[in-house]
């Protein structure tokens, strides 16, 4: 059962890129909102399946990769849903959707629901949700800093397509890249703060400086620059949108480093 | 009874004719009664702007219509002279004259397409004639249709959505760059009249904030009252560029006042906050390597008009879904029109007395029972005669005055007192939608 909510989350899902992608091209408002229509479906099959594959196991929830990266999507669509209704802004959905949909198709790909911890550590489940809250936060920036890229080049060549007019004003995408990463750097120090206290528990250490655990805290290092570089000398508009670029690209390559290693997700971020 | 229109306009005339033959408002009048007093000329209005001058008319025959209407032009325009004035003249009947009313409406015919003056001349002109009692049934639902027209193209096709002129195009991309004006700050460098204009339009977007610095103090006083705004001396003004987030750059100078260096120090001074800079002075003020600098954006007029043709070419775009509804509008005024023809009216009417004798017949006969083939018909003509009797007045009066000209209004009130069911398009949607767009913004790109 809740295989078949995973694919039909995945086939609306899919739909929605489809359209909106239609939407990047044509002016029709037809396309975004069933863009929007699609996605809102998709999102509902999503909590189906997650609810039921939360609440069907024993299993405390999200200590696999598949449930972590599912939730991840599941949040991405979230905050497409809620930003593209409240700010009228669809175009989002062409950026978040398929992100969410390559982190729902790599949860798909590693559907071994291989604990990583010893299940009697309840806390776990805590730190990979705030942990995967943080990156949300990270990935909308991450979002936000493309669309400011494009919309800046698109004004400074003068080019104005459908585009310009479809991408929001440059100085919202900067806005909306602070405060994501606002709002996602301190569920990351919450996630690495009870990553730490899960590794007491488990290993008898809080920080045992394994790859994961010290990317993690590069990461966390990086964010926190980035956020003080803006406040102390400028780091906004342009340059913000490479860092969490950056960054963004940069945590992405941390969990590939740690499923290629075949090391559970939960130790890490 | 025919609609008519007569006239000629940007597409047919130069300025130097159309000029001549503007009626001044003190003389409207006059005219107005005049045309209505030519032989077969039932109904008029005169429409005039500054790209177009026409004659609506109800006539009794084309023909006929045709030459008074002509007769009226060049009878009120004196000092031109009949063959100069007559090449020039368009004409169109029927459907094609209120398709023509409802494209001109719609500004579908404007030079800018999708202007938005079109529509406050229109509803002027037929305040006028309404005021010299110069329409009819006809004209008054065929203005009101026109407008309600407009406001449907207006809001169903994307026709007036981009910034067609200058100043105005300046406003669109500054709101590519900031969402929220209200909060930010213009600084105008220079008196020039263009960017006075887009200092304007920024304001009416919520712009409140306005610096304004000219060569001349006094004048860059005078300016700061008109803008509310605050003056600031032209030697200090690179001082203070990295208040603006917003600058409007045009002056007579002939070189470039505003460097690379300035605008890189500005924007390091907002600490990487966007500057958005426009420069509409020819030659230009601002150096146009400004442009490599991050966070810098300058449009110079060239920029500017370039975005504006791009906009142009989008309006002739959805011009064709606009099209669409006014040839979908023109169909239903038509049907209007022929339900006012004298004959399906009495037709209709004519049913509708059968109707109710037969039902009433029915009722009354199955009550009294059995009834004698004698009874039974005086009983059936007792019925007829009295709805017959009277009727007889009312089909009389229709077939009297159909052809007069208040033919239309006595077919109309006679749709309206038996509850024909062609009356149906005769409903005051119409005139409620064109009351809303008497409250319908229209800011002005182009002057009339």
């Amino acid at each position: 059962m809740t295989v078949l909510f995973f694919r039909f989350t995945l086939v609306l899902y899919f739909t929605g890129i489809l359209l909106s992608l239609g939407y990047l091209l044509r002016r029709s408002e037809i396309l975004s909102k069933s863009a929007l229509a699609v996605a809102g479906l998709g999102f509902l099959c999503h909590s189906f399946a997650l609810a039921a594959q939360i609440l069907g196991s024993d299993h405390v929830p999200l200590v696999s990769f598949h449930k972590a990266m599912s939730f991840f999507s599941w949040s991405l669509v979230l905050v497409f849903l809620v930003v593209a209704t409240r700010q009228g802004l669809h175009i989002l959905g062409t950026f978040i959707l398929p992100l969410a949909f390559l982190a729902l198709v790599s949860a798909a790909v590693f559907p071994v629901e291989r604990e990583s911890l010893h299940p009697f550590f309840q806390t776990v489940w805590v730190h990979v949700t705030l942990s995967m809250l943080g990156t949300v936060g990270f990935a909308v920036a991450f979002v936000a800093g493309i669309m400011y890229l494009m919309q800046e080049r698109l004004l400074k060549s003068k080019q104005f397509n459908v585009l310009t007019f479809k991408l929001p004003p440059l100085d919202f995408l900067d806005t909306l890249n602070q405060r994501s990463i606002l709002l996602g750097f301190p569920f990351l120090t919450l996630g690495i703060l009870t990553g730490a206290l899960s590794a007491q528990l488990t290993a008898g250490s809080y920080l045992s400086w394994n790859p994961e655990q010290t990317w993690a805290v590069v990461t966390w290092f990086f964010y926190l620059i980035v956020l003080l570089g803006r406040l102390t000398v400028g780091w906004r508009a342009k340059k913000a949108a490479y860092l969490t670029i950056v960054g963004f690209a940069g945590v992405v390559l941390i969990f590939l480093g740690v499923v290629l290693k075949g090391g559970g997700l939960s130790t890490s971020l | 009874m025919n609609t008519v229109v007569v006239g000629l306009s940007h597409k047919t005339a130069p300025v130097e004719l159309r000029e001549l033959l503007v009626v001044p408002d003190s003389r409207l009048g006059e005219a107005l009664r005049r045309l209505v007093s030519y032989p077969g000329v039932k109904e008029g209005m005169l429409l005039q702007t500054c790209n177009r001058v026409e004659v609506y008319a109800v006539v009794d025959q084309v023909g006929t219509g045709y030459a008074s209407v002509q007769d009226f032009f060049v009878e009120t325009h004196l000092a031109l002279s009949a063959e100069r004035l007559l090449p020039h003249l368009y004409w169109s009947a029927g459907d094609r004259a209120i398709s023509h009313l409802f494209r001109v409406s719609s500004s579908l015919d404007s030079m800018v397409i999708g202007e938005p003056q079109i529509l406050g001349q229109v509803k002027d002109a037929f305040e006028a004639a309404l005021t010299h009692n110069t329409t009819g049934v006809i004209l008054n639902k065929l203005v009101k249709k026109a407008l309600s027209v407009a406001k449907r193209v207006r809001t169903e096709s994307r026709i007036a959505e981009n910034a067609v002129s200058v100043s105005y195009a300046a406003v669109e991309l500054a709101k590519k760059v900031f969402s929220d004006l209200s909060a930010k700050t213009v600084l105008l460098v220079g008196a020039g009249e263009m960017a006075k204009l887009a200092a304007q339009h920024l304001i009416n977007h919520g712009v409140r904030q306005v610096l304004i610095t000219t060569r001349d103090s006094r004048r860059s006083q005078i300016m700061a009252q008109r803008f509310q705004g605050t003056s600031i001396p032209f030697e200090s003004f690179r001082g203070e560029l990295g208040r603006a987030d917003i600058l409007l750059c045009s002056t007579g100078a002939s070189h470039y006042l505003i460097g690379q260096n300035d605008v890189q120090l500005a924007v390091h001074k907002r600490m990487n906050r966007p500057i958005f800079l426009i420069d509409v002075s020819v030659p230009r003020n601002i150096d146009p390597s400004v442009k490599d600098v991050d966070n810098a954006f300058l449009f110079d007029i060239d920029d500017l008009e370039m975005h504006i043709e791009q906009n142009k070419e989008e309006r002739k775009r959805e011009a064709e879904k606009a099209e669409a509804i006014v040839k979908e509008e023109v169909g239903v005024m038509l049907g209007w029109l022929k339900s006012l023809e004298v004959t399906p009216t009495i037709v209709a009417l004519r049913k509708r007395a059968d109707k109710i004798i037969e039902d009433e017949l029915h009722k009354a006969l199955s009550r009294l029972g059995d009834l004698s083939p004698e009874k039974r018909s005086a009983v059936e003509g007792m019925a007829s005669a009295i709805v017959n009797k009277l009727l007889h007045g009312s089909f009389v009066t229709l077939k009297e005055t159909a052809q007069s000209a208040n033919g239309s209004m006595y077919i109309e009130a006679v749709q309206r007192f038996y509850d024909l069911e062609s009356s149906q398009s005769l409903n005051g949607t119409d005139s409620v939608e064109a009351a809303e767009l008497d409250r319908a913004d229209h800011h002005t790109e182009t002057g009339k």
